[in-house]
């Protein structure tokens, strides 16, 4: 089955470079760590809080702040995975000795994917239990209503920020061209889009935008947002499927 | 068996391969040349499907390469030595190919042995030399112990041991029935290990023929002959000789006789005959390389520039030769040798590639076509012009029937600047 033969070769490929423990420990240290931190600094500001931000206050979401940097380090991974083939030529190799191109792009991306999701999953445990430790009395338990699936939304969330990385780049094949776009993209552009009263209605369908609403536990004030925190995931997946369909389409049809 | 018919392939207006039709069979070394750019790795890419032909298509064993069963276990290749994930070992680049071809561990550990890399296995490739890089690229192509082999330029960057060990490779894989089928710019090398060549320039075939019938195709074989330079009749009764003996004989610039189409021992009897005494009667044999100079000429895409040359070989004196790539070119009264017949077609440039290019112009007879109205400023048009003309300038022994216009552009800048050398 060619199948199983490109993953076992992909999770040799995948564990043989070091950028691989690069990238997955950065984002593993950074989203854990900076969680912490802002736990921490929630903890002591919590009675100076106004009371509206205080009604808001979700400490779940809090213990996820690290996301925003962490998930930076994750779609480096993803795009190293699958550029790293094009930028050392190691594709002409790969696809003469798989010529079936969907094989050889999804096993690729079904091995990278699943070590996404084992760390992601660890990350979001960790990143939570450390960060609740660390909020006192402010904490909630992972047996709350709706924390649960914050947290394993939080590995998920992670694993499709990779993904759709690995089809941005199969799309763009050069590594400095997708993490130019996808770095300010998901750091800057996309918050500013999400939060932006005038872009808003649009923004919060970005991927991450809507992805991130499932590690929400605590409802906003006023919050009008149409999807549930699964319908953001949903909303996120189709942006995934859709830049791994491009990227598909384009490998089928481009000269290697 | 590698079967290509009528394969094009275009890059937007670029044509980079137009119309190549050949066969690669088992049990022989097929040399693959042509100069720089001339399409030779585009075609090894279509033939192993990873770029599409424009038309045309191109079949291993019947099959194209993307609907071959087994693709990796019949078809091994090296594209590019440096196609490797420098941070990975050489081991584990190995490992992750065979695990994709479905290949067991240990014959891993058999191409390592084979290629000499066994004592670098856990090194990163990045640490390796160019050499070190082409015996890996050799490994990953021998992993699947196919039948079908295409090496992309194998002893590039290899040393003297490392090229004689992939000539023998190459011969002993073809000794098992194996089709071998191989790039390379070095001639002298294809002259040892090839049986067969296929040779392309800027994308078109120009011959497809053993090596044997490519050098006597594709050179002129002559002897030079000298008389005594103090009796000047002597030479022109040997001249008449000689022609009536159905030879050819060119006058060389410094006073010698180019003769073609005579064995020396004839030579030698009607100079007896006619009672002329030679000061010289030597033979001259074309090597695979200048055979390869005289087809490929008009087709190369990028060569030094004639200025550059040009200025070169000002310290010259008039009238010293310049060292020359091919002996004879460039002189005054050289002619073009006989253009290839057998196996090759006549070099056309493709329709509609690359108009404006250097060599894409309304095609104009060379200036050695036979009664050719000369479009532009002829180097040789003149008699007795003493001045060495310059090797850039050398005119393409193309057939007459189908002429580049290259020739003659590239020959007027030269032109210019040679009274200034001569002065």
């Amino acid at each position: 089955m060619a199948a199983v033969q490109v993953i076992r070769s992909e999770w040799t490929k995948i564990r043989s470079v070091a950028s691989t423990v690069w990238t997955l420990s950065l984002a593993v240290v950074v989203t854990v760590a900076l969680g912490m931190l802002i736990s921490a600094l929630s903890r002591s500001q919590f009675d100076r809080m106004p009371a509206r931000e205080r009604l808001n206050f979700d400490p779940t979401v809090v213990s996820f702040a690290g996301m925003t940097l962490g998930q930076l380090a994750m779609i480096v991974f993803g795009v190293l995975v699958v550029s790293n083939e094009y930028s050392t030529g190691m594709i002409r190799t790969s696809l003469a000795a798989v010529p079936q191109r969907a094989t050889f792009l999804f096993s690729k991306i079904a091995v990278a994917a699943a070590l996404a999701l084992a760390v992601g999953m660890a990350t979001s445990f960790a990143a939570f239990f450390l960060g609740q430790s660390l909020l006192g009395s402010h904490r909630t338990e992972i047996g709350d209503p709706g924390v649960l699936r914050a947290v394993i939304g939080g590995g998920l969330y992670m694993t499709l920020i990779a993904m759709f990385s690995m089809g941005v780049a199969s799309m763009l094949r050069s590594p400095m061209l997708s993490l130019g776009i996808l770095m300010p993209f998901f750091f800057l552009i996309s918050n500013i889009l999400g939060n932006v009263d005038a872009t808003k209605k649009i923004g919060r369908f970005l991927p991450d935008q809507a992805g991130s609403r499932i590690m929400q536990v605590v409802p906003r004030v006023d919050d009008d947002t149409p999807y549930g925190p699964w319908g953001g995931l949903g909303i996120m997946g189709l942006w995934v499927v859709a830049a791994l369909t491009g990227g598909y389409i384009l490998l089928k049809k481009r000269d290697a | 068996m590698i079967e290509a018919v009528g394969l094009t392939k275009r890059y937007g207006d670029k044509t980079a391969v137009y119309n190549l039709s050949f066969q690669v069979r088992p049990g022989a070394v097929t040399g693959f040349l042509g100069p720089n750019g001339s399409g030779k790795s585009t075609t090894m890419r279509m033939i192993l499907g990873l770029d599409n032909p424009t038309s045309g298509t191109v079949t291993i064993g019947g099959y194209p390469y993307r609907k071959l069963p087994n693709a990796p276990r019949q078809v091994g290749a090296l594209l590019d030595a440096k196609a490797v994930h420098g941070g990975r070992h050489a081991r584990n680049h190995l490992l992750c190919l065979a695990q994709l071809s479905g290949i067991p561990e240990r014959r891993v550990d058999e191409v390592l042995g084979v290629v000499g890399l066994q004592d670098v296995a856990k090194k990163r490739s990045k640490g390796f030399s160019l050499g070190m890089g082409q015996r890996l690229g050799i490994a990953a192509a021998l992993l699947g112990d196919p039948q079908v082999l295409l090496f992309d330029e194998p002893v590039n960057g290899l040393d003297p041991e490392g090229i004689l060990w992939v000539r023998n490779l190459m011969k002993a894989l073809a000794s098992e029935g194996r089709t071998v089928f191989v790039s390379s710019h070095l001639m002298s090398e294809m002259a040892l290990t090839a049986d067969h060549l296929i040779v392309i320039g800027r994308g078109q075939l120009l011959a497809d023929m053993s090596v044997k019938d490519f050098i006597s195709a594709n050179s002129a074989d002559f002897a030079r002959v000298r008389t005594p330079d103090t009796e000047p009749q002597l030479r022109e009764k040997l001249t008449s000789a000689l022609t009536e003996a159905g030879g050819q004989v060119l006058p060389e610039q410094d006073g010698a006789l180019r003769v073609m189409g005579l064995p020396l021992p004839r030579i030698s009897d009607l100079a007896h005959d006619a009672d002329v005494r030679l000061w010289e009667l030597s033979p001259h044999q074309a090597s695979l390389e200048e055979a390869y100079m005289r087809m490929t000429q008009g087709a190369v895409d990028y060569r030094s520039s004639i200025d550059q040359r040009a200025g070169l070989q000002q310290p010259l004196p008039p009238g010293a030769q310049p060292p020359m790539p091919v002996p004879g070119q460039g002189q005054p009264g050289w002619y073009a040798p006989p253009p290839p017949q057998q196996g090759g077609q006549p070099f056309t440039p493709p329709q509609g590639a690359a108009p404006a290019g250097p060599y894409g112009g309304p095609a104009a007879p060379g200036p050695y076509a036979p009664g050719a109205p000369a479009g532009g400023p002829n180097p040789y048009a003149t008699p007795g012009n003493q001045a060495p003309a310059a090797p850039a300038a050398e005119s393409s022994p193309q057939p007459s029937a189908a002429p580049v216009a290259a020739p003659a552009q590239t020959a007027a800048p030269a032109d210019l600047t040679k009274p200034e050398d001569a002065r």
